[in-house]
């Protein structure tokens, strides 16, 4: 990025001086960028010839199949409807007859429910609007807060940056708390990942409509657009396009960060836009006013409201240092990863490790036959050298991993009581707090798998808590 | 004088009164201890393993006396101390306690390396835990042993060891108390707790894979496929197939060894057996050189 790119980013603050290089305060690292495919446009992936619809692809509880083998479904036809409590719907994303009903591998590297689907045609349901005409505000006239919340929750959307929480209900703040700002992640701080990139420069106003119905359903006026400073064409196009329809939508602002991971995290973007620190869980940033949402989330609910189309497809980054071809797909949901490989030119015969997601928090893939996702942000196919963790050797102090954290977590101490089992020290120390980042792991001289340990903590720490939570319950 | 009389007198009546608040609150909040908590205590092993259900030692001692109170030690047994250790308890609170049957840990697994592909590696923190969140392991079977020893390391009575050969751990059934250290460590389950049976004898399936027979025949060559003809050759009722997956029951099982020959895919398993004799002419079915004796 030269220099000349990075001026037209300066954004004047309301806090004084500019926005230039916001971030967050505490720790963060800067792994080798890596954004192949950045020049890419999206493409179109090819209808798959069978697809695997996971009943698990949000937090929460799985959906609950309501086709049987043998049934005709067609493009948008719900095939799972959302399970008791936090849960979403799937809907098909092509259209012919379904194969089975069964447990079936997917990218947790267990085999869970999920409808298979063998693909004839392209027959769409009827009420999906397949135009390409752009729909504002105005278009939609009257529309209140509760149908735009309603139509969201029916679509099935979950956060598109790969942690699935039902949008639905992220919307709809619990009582005593206000949306005071809406924040779009545009940041994509993972290495490689480059869908909402192209997302921002190739739908801008779809983006910006789609900002407006959040504000709409929360009944919030002010939104902000975080975008690492590594993108800087999307930053000025998406700054150019406010100034000039600036009447039409008030109350956006693109805020241009520094680059930084994990900048991408909820509370790390909360405290680089707006400067407020959510505290730790179960505090959640609504509680300091603020709701984020994932730019690939924002086209999402566009698409769902104005256009009553479900989520059926995802833009997809498929990449790696020897892929020929490094893409941006558009992949119906469902697509088997090894369709989506091919079409970038094949798998490279050094390949080591694929992962699903980015390098720093994705997760590596068992098998190609894994389908998308609702949250399946990039494909990353690692040389075998890449793919290698180095030697484990032993602690030196040398504190890196504390200043790195973005938590404020000391990672060393979190490992080394979790291999002596000492659950109350894991949390007193807030094991619940860490993020799974993986920078403590990343920054360590000594390669010690520092996140594989707190992990183990974490969930062990997690279920002490809801046992002594569920005890007091029944005791009262 | 008068000083020093005054700070006496005031500083007397201080500790008095204060005294007199101790001796009240000492028996307004008098914590009774039974006595027999203690004793019980004392003729228990003091491993603290906690393989009796109880928090240590000390808890288990005063789960023993409130039961005693109640007027039944059923239900409670110390797996280190075992036998001995229970009629001494019993004997300290008054009661008696039937003989318990002696179990030991079993690995109802037999994925070996051989039987087993990897079709992964793994090279993350060396823990069955870690693996187990990440996914299915290295082998395509998400139920079976992950190899990586949290068992090994549970176990404070140095009965279980990693073979290297097999990638599978292996228990030592004189050092193992069956106090289930190793079964709560395993984040699959593999590790049953099973009666060590007549003379030490078992027959048991040796597979803890849930998936269909299809399936489980992909990820593993001994794999248990539920097809039912185990259940078919046990005139006892003993065997149940639930989930994709057959299992004996150790008490109701009678040691006849039908099953072992009758299944196709080598999961059912005999320990301590003496070796099999030649086949007699007689019998329709030949083998008999199947390798059960551990």
């Amino acid at each position: 990025m030269n220099k000349q790119d990075t001026k037209v980013t300066s954004v004047p603050s309301p806090h004084g001086g500019s926005w230039r290089g916001a971030t967050f305060h505490i720790g963060g690292v800067h792994p080798a960028e890596n954004k192949l495919s950045a020049a890419s446009p999206i493409r179109v992936a090819a209808i798959p010839k069978q697809a695997v619809f996971s009943m698990f692809q949000h937090i929460g509880a799985p959906a609950v199949p309501v086709v049987k083998m043998g049934d005709e479904v067609k493009v948008g036809t719900l095939l799972g409807e959302a399970g008791k409590g936090l849960s979403v719907p799937v809907f098909s994303s092509v259209s012919g007859k379904v194969n089975k009903v069964d447990a079936v591998l997917d990218s947790s590297g267990t085999r869970r429910m999920a409808v298979v689907v063998d693909v004839e045609g392209d027959e769409w349901e009827e009420s999906i609007d397949r135009s390409d005409t752009l729909v504002t505000m105005k278009d939609l006239g009257n529309i209140t807060a509760e149908e735009v919340v309603n139509r969201i929750k029916a679509a099935g959307i979950v956060g598109m940056g790969g942690a699935t929480f039902p949008t639905g209900v992220k919307l709809m703040p619990p009582p005593g708390t206000k949306a005071e700002a809406i924040i779009v992640n545009a940041v994509e701080c993972e290495p490689y990942l480059t869908a909402d990139h192209r997302l921002m420069l190739e739908k801008p106003e779809q983006i910006l409509v789609g900002i407006q119905l959040i504000k709409h359903a929360v009944n919030c006026p002010k939104a902000y657009i975080g975008i690492e400073m590594n993108k800087p064409d999307a930053i000025k196009l998406l700054t150019d396009l406010l100034k000039e329809k600036a009447a039409q939508y008030p109350g956006i602002e693109v805020v241009p960060l520094k680059v930084k991971y994990p900048q991408g995290g909820e509370k790390q973007l909360i405290d680089a836009v707006i400067g407020r620190q959510v505290p730790a869980p179960p505090a959640l940033p609504i509680n300091v006013g603020a709701i984020v949402q994932n730019v690939g989330t924002v086209y999402a609910i566009y698409e769902a409201v104005t256009k009553r189309k479900p989520l059926i497809e995802r833009i997809i980054t498929v990449t790696g240092k020897s892929v020929k071809n490094p893409s941006n797909f558009l992949a119906r949901i469902g697509t088997p990863m090894q369709q989506l490989i091919d079409e970038a030119g094949g798998l490279p015969e050094d390949t080591g490790k694929i992962i699903g997601g980015g390098p720093m928090m994705g997760r590596a893939l068992m098998s190609l036959e894994v389908p998308v996702t609702k949250g399946s942000s990039g494909l990353l196919l690692m040389t075998e050298k890449e793919s290698r963790r180095g030697e484990v050797s032993p602690c030196i102090r040398c504190a890196k991993c504390v200043s790195a954290c973005p938590m404020g977590l000391e990672p060393y101490l979190l490992a080394s009581y979790t291999r002596l089992k000492n659950w109350d020290g894991c949390e007193k120390n807030d094991v619940t707090s860490c993020i799974e980042c993986g920078s403590c792991a990343f920054t360590c001289p000594s390669n010690r798998p520092l996140l594989d340990n707190i992990r183990v903590a974490k969930q062990t720490v997690m279920g002490i808590i809801k046992a002594r939570h569920m005890e007091s319950i029944t005791k009262k | 004088m008068n000083v020093i009389l005054i700070a006496v007198i005031v500083l007397g009546s201080i500790g008095l009164v204060a005294a007199l608040i101790l001796f009240l609150a000492g028996k307004k909040f008098a914590v009774h201890e039974d006595e027999r908590i203690g004793q019980v205590q004392e003729v228990l092993p003091g491993a603290n393993c906690g393989g009796c259900g109880f928090p240590g030692c000390g808890g288990f001692a005063g789960a023993c006396v409130k039961a005693a109170d109640k007027g039944s030690l059923e239900g409670l047994l110390c797996p280190v101390g075992g036998q001995p250790v229970m009629e001494q308890v019993a004997d300290i609170l008054g009661m008696k306690v039937e003989a318990a049957a002696p179990k030991v840990a079993v690995v109802r697994c037999n994925g070996t390396c051989e039987s087993r592909p990897r079709i992964a590696e793994f090279d993350g923190a060396q823990s069955c835990k870690v693996q187990q969140m990440l996914g299915s392991g290295e082998t395509a079977c998400a139920y079976g042993c992950l190899g990586c020893g949290d068992c090994v390391a549970a176990c404070q009575f140095d009965a279980i060891r990693m073979n290297p050969e097999t990638g599978l751990p292996e228990v030592d059934e004189e050092k193992c108390t069956a106090c289930g250290a190793c079964s709560k460590a395993c984040p699959r389950g593999v590790i049953e707790i099973r009666l060590k049976g007549l003379k030490n004898r078992r027959v048991v399936v040796l597979c803890n894979n849930k998936d269909k027979g299809a399936q489980t025949r992909k990820a593993c060559s001994v794999g248990c496929i539920a097809c039912q003809k185990c259940v078919k050759v046990c005139k006892f009722e003993a065997i149940t197939v639930d989930a994709n997956l057959a299992y004996i029951d150790a008490e109701k099982c009678k040691l006849c060894r039908k099953c072992e020959d009758e299944c196709p895919q080598n999961a059912i398993h005999a320990f301590n057996f003496p070796p099999k004799k030649s086949p007699l002419p007689t019998s329709p079915k030949g083998g008999g050189d199947k390798s059960s004796d551990y």
